[in-house]
């Protein structure tokens, strides 16, 4: 009797042992998946930095505003792709947000279950996994020619090709994001706060309006920077309705380029050291700018939870 | 905090090894590269995308020949001559010579064969238009700078006697991703053009003064097709595919030439330079079209380097042999001109210069 007993204790703290290697190993596991993905990041970032330093040493901090890029005489000025990058990613943004914001609140809110409610839901998640190519070549065929038919009657030249295209274009693709985040949260508004509002007499709008969105304001915001974040470095669709034109642009309507568009076009043809070297360093720049956005992003979350 | 402060020590020492592994790597891609890691009977090449369907269906004849198998990686010109400078590939190809610094960087004397030729068309998109436009020289590099606006502009006008053309803005495509069809183009509006010299010049991508920037034949030719008013340059290949319409180009003779496979052939009929190493573009051919381009085989003139043996060598040089003079056949069905027998003499000469060890590989 009492050797059996032992031999259940022996084997009890045999397993046990085990079971906290176990466990050391599966924690040690995590944090090295973990530091990984610190490891490529910073790795990209030393890459990226290094491989600019012939055109950083050759071109200056000029890059940064110069208006020119010609690869023939060797001048790069990065102005032209940081405005392009910019103007098509935040328009994009604005044009997206009553959309996306109208999907949230109606999955979350109006429609929280039902067939008709999946269905909204899967389709707004479809939209999110359709290739970017597939919404380029949408674009050039369908959405071109609306935008030349805009333009003939606005009076720019009918090129249909341009910033405006390429922000609808993105607004589209960037859509989802902010409309799943956003319907998630909502839904996790507390119905306490909600029941309270309803039983003082509120209607349904003035619950959205004072109770859900107060309470889910930082993670709809969040949404948008994930947004954001897509259209900065959306690189196919976008190059392939922008029109390309590596001047700054003076309307919405006129062609641009943008950072990651010039990098995907020039980058396997360029030829000379120092045009490969300013193509990275406009590389550099596209990762610093979505830092900076993220970070800005980041500050604005906090400032409206410390709210 | 303990716990805090070592699991961040551990992250901060991986991640300066990992760092270290990356910068590492960076400094090794110049120097290192094997040639033999596909085993004795393969031959790798890299380089223009232009010649790769070409190339696929001569090697594809030339392995059913022989039994040798030849990997073509369509990776673009500048990435072929990176590939032959670190000695990874047995050959490149590219569309335009070596420049002054990929020669230098290179470091040893390359030699170019001529592979074949294709020219570049000027597509345009003028509904109502009977007949063909003729474009001459001064008119193409006038639209291309911005300086001709409309259609019906008396430029234009002056060379299609008795065609109505409308007043319909020109809208100016052009590549917006680098390519050898760009380098041709801008090569002979140089050659035609004091101004387009000066600014923008030649080269795989120009800035260019007006226009919408299109990525790749198909996304000019989009483009063009898309935009009442459009004129473009695409490859011959591609507008022929595609029944674009295309204008007929006035040549330094004064003929004006309808691009074709005949036509730009001719434009390669010509006393060539020793190493081949010429543009076509404004050739002095009379039936010859003036805006095309030759794309070259890239080897190293002394083959042996990085413990190649002098087999691989005389693989290599055969193969190229072959391709001048029997794999031309297959040039016309796939739109692309062949070598012209002056350009074939040239070729033939080149190839025969090349050496294993000093002695020359073929005999």
């Amino acid at each position: 009797m009492r050797a059996i007993a032992d031999i259940v204790m022996e084997m009890s703290r045999f397993f046990s042992i085990r079971k906290l290697r176990a466990e050391a190993a599966f924690k040690r596991t995590l944090l090295l998946t973990a530091i990984a993905m610190v490891v490529i990041a910073l790795g990209i970032f030393a890459t990226l930095a290094i491989h600019s330093i012939p055109s950083m040493k050759a071109l200056g901090i000029g890059f940064l505003w110069g208006r020119t890029w010609d690869p023939v005489s060797d001048t790069y000025g990065g102005l032209p792709f940081l405005a392009g990058t910019l103007i098509t990613s935040f328009l994009a943004l604005l044009i997206s947000i009553p959309f996306s914001y109208a999907i949230a609140i109606y999955l979350g809110e109006y429609k929280t279950s039902g067939w008709i409610s999946g269905f909204l839901k899967n389709v707004v998640e479809l939209v999110a996994a359709v290739p970017s190519v597939i919404y380029g070549f949408w674009a050039l065929v369908v959405l071109v020619p609306v935008v030349r038919v805009i333009e003939t009657k606005v009076g720019v030249p009918p090129y249909g090709v341009g910033i405006f295209t390429a922000s609808v274009v993105l607004a589209i693709m960037i859509i989802p994001y902010a409309a799943s985040l956003g319907r998630e949260l909502i839904r996790l508004t507390p119905s306490s706060l909600k029941e309270g509002a309803y039983s003082l007499g509120a209607t349904r709008y003035e619950v959205i309006r004072n109770i859900t969105l107060p309470y889910t304001k930082s993670g709809l915001f969040a949404g948008l920077l994930l947004s954001l974040g897509r259209a900065l470095g959306e690189t196919m669709a976008v190059t392939m309705v922008i029109g390309n034109s590596n001047r700054l642009p003076t309307n919405i309507f006129a062609p641009s380029n943008t950072m990651a568009s010039v990098i995907a076009n020039e980058f396997t043809e360029a030829d000379r050291a120092i045009y490969l070297s300013a193509l990275i360093e406009l590389g550099l720049f596209l990762f610093l700018v979505t830092v900076v956005i993220n970070v800005i992003g980041k500050a604005v979350i906090k400032r409206f939870i410390n709210d | 905090m303990k716990q805090i402060r070592s699991s961040f020590k551990m992250l901060m020492i991986t991640a300066l090894g990992f760092m270290a592994c990356s910068l590492a790597a960076c400094g090794d891609g110049s120097q290192s590269g094997k040639v033999d890691t596909e085993g004795d009977n393969t031959l790798i090449g890299a380089g223009s995308t232009f010649v790769y369907p070409l190339f696929s269906k001569q090697f594809a004849e030339y392995n059913k020949e022989t039994g040798l198998r030849v990997n073509y990686q369509s990776i673009g010109s500048g990435g072929g001559i990176q590939q032959l400078t670190h000695k990874t590939v047995d050959f490149g190809d590219s569309d335009a010579p070596l420049n002054d610094e990929q020669t230098k960087q290179i470091g040893a004397p390359v030699l170019h064969i001529p592979m074949c030729s294709g020219a570049v068309v000027i597509s345009y998109n003028l509904p109502g238009l009977k007949g063909t436009l003729k474009l001459t020289p001064e008119v193409i590099a006038n639209i291309f700078l911005g300086k001709i606006k409309t259609w019906n502009d008396p430029q234009i006008a002056a060379a299609n006697g008795g065609v109505h053309l409308p007043s319909t803005p020109i809208v100016v495509a052009h590549r917006s991703d680098g390519s050898g069809t760009t380098n041709i183009f801008t090569t002979y509006l140089s050659k035609v053009s004091a101004d387009w010299n000066t600014s923008p010049g030649k080269g795989s991508s120009v800035n260019w003064p007006v226009g919408l920037g299109g990525k790749g034949n198909e996304g000019v030719a989009g483009l063009v097709k898309q935009t009442p008013g459009a004129i473009g340059y695409v490859e011959l290949a591609y507008a022929i595919q595609n029944d674009m319409a295309y204008a007929k180009v006035q040549n330094k003779a004064g003929n004006f030439i309808t691009p074709s496979i005949e036509s730009t052939k001719a434009a390669s009929d010509v006393q060539l330079p020793e190493d081949s190493k010429v543009s076509l573009t404004n050739t002095d051919a009379a039936d010859g079209y003036p805006i095309s381009g030759f794309t070259w085989a890239l080897i190293y003139k002394e083959q042996s380097y990085n413990n190649r043996s002098q087999d691989r060598a005389t693989k290599l040089l055969k193969l190229l042999w072959w391709n001048i003079h029997d794999g031309q056949k297959f040039c016309e069905a796939l739109h692309y001109a062949p070598l012209s027998a002056s350009a074939v003499a040239v070729a033939e000469n080149i190839l025969k210069s090349a050496t294993y060890n000093g002695k020359p590989v073929l005999q």
